[in-house]
């Protein structure tokens, strides 16, 4: 009985050998995938455009710049009011993008959960986003940029494009958790719709809304810096850009890089701890 | 002599407060030792001052008459090999299968390379279904081990201990999270590996009717410290008492 | 009781709107932000794109060679991703607290990640620029530094929320250091990785336009060519094409994590 069995649990291999993969498809999968990732990350290499690189002496060169940055950083085209004041500037408009996209993605959010609205519109408010997010940020504030000048409505504008897209969706995640008995529990009480929002939904997801909208921020930072820099919204991040492509000053260079380095570091320590605090086990994706 | 001698064991995790305190027992090869008491008695940390899981604040664990509070790197190792230890939340890698989470037991045979290229001999792959099938899995040799029930992970991981070919086994609450069903075909199995194949079993328990059922010999912990070291059936009411403390009986005979 | 604290919560709840309507207003005035003007800028940005952003025959014709430069941008992309995928893994071993071989390796691997996710991708472009010049090893090594950082910190949450209990296991075991990462972490996390990485490839393709903008490659900078030449329908050409590419790889993203797991 026993060696009639044995046979018909164990798997072996073309050469006789005992397999012990299961050959899932999720294993078939992951060897894919990093096979693709091989092969184009090889034919990257072979596509790339070298014009004009001259490898050993540019890594040798960047890094005296490295030095030169890090070590011995100075302000030489504007003063610390100034830097201050830019700093400021990026600071401004990444709270104004983050604000006014969490106002808009709020509601926005409350037609994409699929707890609180039909199916079709839910869907649709989802392709928005998707189409949103697709284009980059960048091209939203030059887009911008020309329709209301090149003044900080065009970036706020710009920047809250991709600000209302990830917030909706952890928005409406977080009203797709809320517990099914609250609102089946207001409902039950006659309560309208816009009721069952501002005292069911909105008391239990509040502090998640802050946390995210805090999050959406830490990354609004850098897209502002960004932002100055590629598409002349102002800020520290054109003072960057003018100081290393048009006064070739690596002394300033060097400052204004630690001066958004500390704020990043600042805004990174909040977040983990908003992250720790609220949500343990899942990272923000 | 003594598979396992533990003598004036302490260990504190921060300097002040001692979670052992001067802990001294002897194992005797081939015998089914379970150690009972309430949660924060110490219990785990006792269990992995054994294999050295934890470090050792001061006195002596003697394993198969070798010093382990010494051990460095490779004897450490060597040490290990001999003790399989079982866990209370399985602590399988779950997206493997079933047979490869079994033959993990045997890296501490293998040097580096051999184990990193994942080479193992046929006669360890037999050895390892031969354990499946004792412990009455073998069909599911080739799942995915996150998609077993909680008893049937535990029998995994009681087949990785074994394929270690140990003189001990350590099993840390073993049926904590199990229900009594699947916790019974556990212990059921733990019993048989002491008196089948003869080697020592140190089971850390919570429910003292089972402790009571399957050991040859109880060790009370209490606040770190052994308040009763006797054989199952001279464990009497006054002295469950005196582990667990009165009030608390109730509570943790469920 | 409960009432107390729910009145609590109502006070904590005005306070923080407070000081929000209060630093936005702050940020106004520093940026010079009109509400107003913002508010009617709106309707008429989104008039001047439907009637300005149209593809026309004419800009049909530049479709090959923004597809030529799209392409160098999505494999500048990939290849950024995947080769700081690399160096992150081991990063993130070294930095992680259920990996690390000591204290001293993991304060170096978190430092190296924090630096460098927190200096933002356009400062690693430009300081780049300066001494590698107008090509694609500028941009590539920009989105590399930063996706480093990135990388670095996803990977070792995936890490100690995977593996830990199997560490402690195949410790126990006896095995060593290398069998327990080969064997245990990496398998069981790598499907997490793998996420992340895909993920990472999304973004990066939206941050190589901004970064070619300012390095003068791929198809950051043929967009910043017609838009500063005023040329609306290729502009809108291009975008378009960024927005089916990156929806591309997004489905194929997901089609990818959904037979991993």
């Amino acid at each position: 009985m026993e060696t009639t069995m044995k046979p018909t649990y164990i798997k072996r291999k073309r050469n006789g050998q005992i397999s012990i993969k299961a050959g899932s498809k999720s294993e078939r999968g992951i060897r894919w995938t990093i096979i693709l990732f091989v092969v184009l990350t090889i034919a990257a290499f072979m596509f790339f455009d070298y014009t004009g690189l001259e490898l050993w002496s540019a890594i040798i060169e960047t890094g005296q710049n490295l030095k030169v940055m890090f070590f011995q950083p100075a302000l030489n085209h504007f003063t610390w009011a100034e830097a201050l004041y830019q700093v400021g500037v990026t600071l401004g408009l990444a709270v104004l993008a983050t604000v006014i996209g969490s106002v808009i993605a709020f509601f926005l959010a409350l037609m994409a959960a699929t707890n609180l609205t039909k199916e079709w519109i839910t869907k649709f408010v989802r392709v928005i986003v998707a189409f949103i997010r697709a284009v980059p940020t960048v091209l939203w504030v030059l887009i911008f940029a020309i329709a209301a000048g090149l003044g900080s409505e065009a970036a706020v504008l710009g920047m809250l494009f991709h600000s209302i897209a990830y917030l909706v969706k952890a928005f409406s995640e977080a009203f797709e958790e809320v517990d099914k008995g609250i609102l089946e529990a207001l409902k039950a009480t006659g309560s309208g719709w816009w009721h069952v929002v501002t005292h069911g939904v909105l008391p239990s997801t509040f502090t998640y809304l802050l946390s995210w909208t805090f999050l959406r921020f830490e990354i609004n930072f850098s897209v502002a810096v960004a932002m100055g820099a590629a598409a002349g919204a102002g800020g520290i991040g054109f003072e960057l850009f003018m100081a290393s492509g048009f006064y070739f000053d690596l002394r300033e260079v060097g400052f204004i890089t630690y001066a958004i380095l500390l704020i990043a570091i600042i805004l990174e320590v909040f977040s983990t701890r908003l992250k720790n605090r609220y949500f343990p086990s899942s990272m923000s994706k | 002599m003594a598979l396992l001698q533990i003598a004036g064991l302490s260990k504190s995790y921060d300097n002040e407060t001692k979670v052992l305190k001067d802990i001294s027992f002897n194992v005797k090869a081939g015998e089914f030792v379970s150690i009972i008491g309430p949660s924060g008695a110490g219990k785990s940390t006792l269990l992995r001052c054994i294999n050295r899981m934890v470090s050792i604040s001061s006195g002596e664990v003697i394993f198969d008459n070798a010093q382990v509070t010494s051990m460095k790197k490779r004897a450490l190792r060597q040490l290990r090999t001999n003790i399989g230890m079982v866990f209370q939340h399985y602590n399988l890698v779950p997206r493997l299968t079933v047979i490869e989470n079994v033959l993990h037991g045997r890296f501490g045979y293998k040097s580096t390379l051999q184990g990193v290229l994942g080479r193992f001999t046929e006669a360890e792959k037999e050895q390892a279904f031969y354990l499946l099938r004792k412990l009455g899995i073998v069909e599911h040799a080739y799942k995915r081990c996150d998609q077993l029930s909680g008893g049937q992970q535990q029998r995994v991981g009681i087949a990785r201990a074994l394929i270690q070919d140990p003189k001990l086994v350590l099993c840390d609450e073993p049926i904590a999270s199990l229900d009594p069903n699947s916790s019974k075909i556990i212990m059921d199995h733990l019993k048989s590996i002491t008196s089948e194949l003869g080697i020592t079993c140190l089971v850390n328990l919570h429910q003292v009717e089972v402790a009571q059922q399957y050991s040859d010999r109880i060790i009370g912990l209490n606040h770190g410290e052994v308040v009763f070291d006797g054989l199952n059936y001279q464990l009497t009411e006054d002295k469950i008492n005196r582990i667990y403390g009165t009030q608390v009986r109730e509570l943790i005979t469920v | 009781m409960s009432e107390k604290v729910m009145q609590k919560r109502k006070w904590q709840t005005t306070i923080a709107l407070v000081i929000i309507i209060a630093i936005t207003y702050l940020s106004a005035a520093i940026t010079n932000f009109n509400f107003i003007d913002g508010l009617a800028a709106f309707p008429t940005a989104i008039g001047w794109m439907f009637s300005h952003l149209l593809i026309t025959q004419e800009s049909l014709e530049k479709l090959p060679a923004i597809l030529g430069k799209l392409n160098e941008t999505i494999f500048m992309s990939i290849a950024a991703t995947t080769t700081a995928a690399v160096v992150s893994i081991f990063l993130s071993l070294m930095g992680s607290k259920t990996t690390s071989v000591n204290g001293f390796l993991s304060m170096f691997a978190r430092l190296i990640a924090s630096v460098s996710r927190n200096i933002p991708v356009v400062a690693w472009a430009l300081i780049l620029l300066l001494s590698f010049g107008q090509n694609s090893i500028t941009g590539y090594l920009a989105l590399f530094v930063g996706t480093v950082g990135f990388l670095t910190r996803a990977f070792m949450e995936s890490i100690d929320e995977a593996s830990h209990s199997a560490v402690e296991a195949l410790t126990a075991t006896g095995a060593t250091y290398f069998h327990i990462v080969n064997k245990a972490v990496l398998p069981q996390s790598l499907p997490q990785m793998i996420s992340w990485i895909l993920f990472m490839i999304e973004t990066n393709i939206r941050s190589a336009t901004l970064v070619g903008i300012l390095t003068g490659t791929g198809i950051g900078y043929t967009f910043d060519m017609y838009y500063k030449s005023m040329n609306y329908n290729v502009v809108a050409l291009i975008t378009f094409s960024i927005v089916i590419a990156v929806i591309i790889i997004e489905l194929i993203s997901n089609y990818i994590r959904k037979v991993m797991m």
